[in-house]
């Protein structure tokens, strides 16, 4: 579950102290399971809350619940534990270049430890299951931008998170292959993940109706 | 923590810090600190060596004069036999010898010339005395000599060694201290290496920190390579310092106090604590890689949420 009460978030730029408020008073919850579009404008603070959602920041004031873990709360060494439970799949991909297809994929496995053996089984089925079978060994660089977003989304749910979180995900696709992404997050969907993808591709969001946070200037304009 | 270590492939390098943490400058920069450490460790093995033979000479010995040494007034003897008698009764002394006429015309020809004539002076008897404990107090010593003996000195030879023995001790402090500057340099080098690292890979670290890497997987990343690329930088340097060490043992051996025997081979050429000490120096700078790059990734991780 996620639970956003009273939520504030300022930036800490370094030797100017706290900056203004990006995010003002966000309160919304969303149970287990289902699926957000995360809609608003360019500057809406459609990044900024995504970010307090994978933890990669925390809450300036109010309350924020990720998976039943209160993250303003939390001791910094708990962190971790709590970002290996959410998939993220960013816009420019964040993919190691020196690294292959695989081990792109096989890196929150071995992060979090797992035996050598399961994480071949793992990552082996996740690229299959996102096409890239016999890419494995490619680097990012030597792959299309479709391509590359799919070895992203392997990453992000390799690990079976709970909360799969995307941040403008079809920025750079075409139309076909932002298509084939929608299904994929379905599917993680379908399988009980909480799936927020943010976007501003109308189109898209048009032909996969769903409920959405919409965000204007930092507030937070409706929740269905 | 052991069980808790993460079972990945040997070698994998997801923070790319092969390129990122160069193989070649830090080592470079790690040999020469290891070779200046290797100077001042044979420094200080010399220095402690020369200290210690000036130790073992400084209150090792005394001169005792007796002034009348022929008179026998009391049935005992002589009252150079009676100091002497007493001299060789107490504890902490190891020896006492009376120099014989001989001796002492020979100490005292550069003064009085060899005439025996001379002998009309009235010269005192002479005492070497080698005491076995040299922290002995002398003040005891001279009490009791004056009881058998009235008029007679008690001096302490050991000035000038006690004096030597002091510089020896602080030449084995500039050396220690040498060694430690040269540590605390080799730290700051490989600080400065891991800071650049971290600036190279920052966006890795960000994104490897994402997927939910603790700090102490992202140091354990750092340290792996800071530790290698020191060590290899430490058996370098030490063994660069190996003939230089060598040629300075040949240099110094007619002042060493246990020369060796001109055809002796090499592992004779140094003193055997040195050979102990040298394999200490890539283990030295290992630890100090090791735990450099530790703090110094763990302090920069504190930035990131």
């Amino acid at each position: 579950m996620v639970r956003f009460e009273e939520v504030g978030l300022r930036y800490v730029t370094p030797g100017a102290g706290l900056g203004p408020e990006v995010l003002h008073d966000l309160s919304f919850t969303l149970s287990d399971g289902v699926f957000r579009w995360l809609l608003g404008p360019s500057g809406a603070g459609k990044t900024s809350l995504l970010r307090l959602m994978y933890v990669a920041t925390r809450p300036t004031r109010g309350r924020l619940t990720l998976l039943g873990a209160d993250v303003a709360t939390m001791s910094r060494r708990r962190l971790p534990g709590l970002r290996r439970r959410i998939g993220v799949v960013f816009q420019d991909f964040r993919l190691l270049s020196h690294l292959s297809a695989f081990d792109n994929v096989a890196l929150p496995l071995r992060i979090a430890g797992r035996p050598e053996g399961q994480v071949r089984a793992d990552v082996g089925e996740m690229l299959r299951w996102v096409g890239l079978a016999k890419k494995n060994q490619a680097r990012p660089q030597e792959l299309s931008g479709g391509e590359q977003q799919r070895v992203a989304i392997a990453r992000a749910v390799v690990v079976r998170p709970s909360l799969l979180l995307a941040d403008e995900p079809t920025g750079n696709l075409d139309e076909v292959q932002a298509e084939r992404l929608m299904q994929l997050f379905k599917e993680m969907n379908r399988l009980g993940t909480t799936v927020v993808v943010a976007s501003h591709n109308d189109a898209l969001v048009s032909r996969h109706p769903a409920p959405a946070l919409r965000l204007a200037a930092g507030r937070l304009v409706s929740a269905e | 923590m052991a069980s808790r270590r993460p079972l990945r492939p040997a070698g994998f390098d997801e923070l790319g810090l092969r390129r990122a943490l160069a193989d070649r400058m830090l080592p470079f920069l790690v040999a020469a600190m290891a070779f200046l450490a290797a100077l001042a460790l044979a420094g200080w093995v010399a220095a402690a060596s020369l200290a210690q033979g000036w130790e073992a000479g400084a209150g090792a010995s005394l001169t005792v004069q007796v002034p009348h040494p022929a008179d026998s007034a009391e049935p005992s003897g002589t009252r150079l036999d009676r100091v002497l008698g007493r001299l060789r009764e107490m504890p902490g002394i190891a020896s006492a010898h009376a120099l014989s006429d001989a001796e002492l015309t020979k100490l005292l020809q550069p003064w009085l010339g060899s005439a025996p004539s001379t002998s009309a002076l009235p010269l005192p008897g002479v005492i070497a005395v080698r005491l076995a404990d040299p922290a002995l107090p002398l003040d005891p010593v001279a009490a009791q000599v004056q009881e058998v003996a009235p008029g007679s000195l008690v001096e302490d030879d050991s000035v000038w060694a006690r004096r030597l023995a002091v510089l020896g001790r602080s030449l084995q402090a500039c050396a220690a201290a040498a060694l430690l500057v040269v540590a605390a340099v080799a730290a700051a080098v490989i600080a400065v290496a891991t800071r650049g690292g971290l600036m190279a890979r920052r966006e890795a670290i960000e994104i490897v920190h994402g997927l939910g890497a603790t700090d102490g997987y992202i140091a354990a990343r750092f340290a792996a390579r800071a530790t290698l690329l020191a060590a290899s930088g430490g058996v370098f340097g030490g063994v660069l310092a190996l003939p230089v060490l060598l040629a300075l043992a040949r240099l110094a051996a007619p002042f060493a106090t246990t020369s060796a025997p001109p055809q002796a081979g090499v592992l004779d050429a140094l003193p055997v604590a040195l050979w102990l000490l040298l394999p200490g120096l890539p283990l030295a700078a290992a630890t100090i890689g090791f735990c450099t790059a530790q703090g110094t990734v763990r302090r920069w991780l504190r930035r990131l949420p």
